[in-house]
């Protein structure tokens, strides 16, 4: 059985979902058990989420979507020129 | 090979994360509206090379980072700094009980992470040095694998893997240091005796 230490170690990987099944398997099997841990990897899950929640929602400036647009639009055929 | 003619109607969805990640590259508005422009225009013109069927999200987010790196980087007045003060493992989540009366004044449905603003958290991320920002950025806000993240970044795994973990390390130092300026910290450790208090 994985104990409290190395399943910390792997805290990150097994949130960032990179961790072997059986090295996954692992940590779920000692979380069932302990919760110490169980609510360290909570508490990091949800701090995760709401990193990503608060940094994704910047306003774009208006006009920006435009801007990007008449790019396309005066470089059609991309060799960096307008036409 | 992808036809340039659909690339609008494929890329566009993406122009608000792209936004998003380049505010957090750059740390200004008119730099992370240069950098998206920048990178739609070099993504219309070299869409031939896009495999579609692929992941267009990581392509775009690949000449993001490109040319964040090629291009505004060396405008970025900061020294780079490629270390970061070692900080505890589960450094904040250790300070939990220091935040037991900010807490206490929240009710039972809201998260213990509403006691950060958006800006803080925001600030928290922009603050790394930039060899930890962006891996904590293409990892925690865009969900991107380390080997994807090792490929943008063109370092080792194993070196993505270590740049997270004291990022996130030191992040979270950071929201700990922002809640200690607004007072909503309580410091855990008992203040000398001698020391005049104040208040209650």
């Amino acid at each position: 059985m994985t104990d409290c230490n190395e399943t910390i170690r792997e805290l990150d990987a097994f949130l960032d979902g990179e961790l072997s099944d059986d090295a996954r398997s692992a940590i779920h099997e000692h979380l069932s058990a302990c919760n110490d841990c169980l609510s360290a990897f909570d508490f990091h899950a949800e701090l995760r989420t709401v990193i990503q929640l608060k940094c994704q929602n910047d306003e774009m400036p208006a006009g920006l979507l435009a801007k990007i647009e008449h790019c396309f639009e005066i470089d059609f055929d991309g060799d960096g020129r307008v036409g | 090979m992808a036809d340039r003619s659909t690339f609008a109607a494929e890329a566009m969805q993406y122009a608000p994360q792209l936004y998003s990640a380049a505010l957090r590259m750059t740390r200004n508005a008119a730099d992370a509206e240069d950098l998206v422009q920048e990178t739609y225009l070099r993504g219309f013109r070299g869409y031939e090379s896009f495999t579609e069927g692929t992941n267009l999200r990581a392509w775009l987010f690949r000449i993001l980072t490109n040319t964040y790196i090629n291009t505004y980087r060396a405008k970025q007045r900061r020294p780079q700094e490629t270390d970061l003060a070692d900080v505890e493992d589960l450094f904040l989540y250790r300070r939990l009980p220091a935040f037991e009366s900010a807490a206490s004044t929240m009710s039972a449905e809201q998260s213990f992470f509403e006691l950060f603003t958006d800006d803080e958290v925001k600030q928290a991320l922009e603050d790394l040095p930039e060899a930890f920002r962006l891996p904590v950025l293409l990892a925690d806000v865009e969900g991107f694998a380390y080997k994807e993240i090792a490929e943008m970044l063109d370092i080792p795994i194993g070196t993505v893997m270590s740049r997270l973990h004291r990022g996130r390390k030191a992040m979270q130092r950071a929201l700990y240091e922002f809640a200690e300026a607004r007072g909503l910290v309580t410091p855990l450790e008992t203040a000398p005796a001698a020391e005049p208090t104040e208040g209650p």
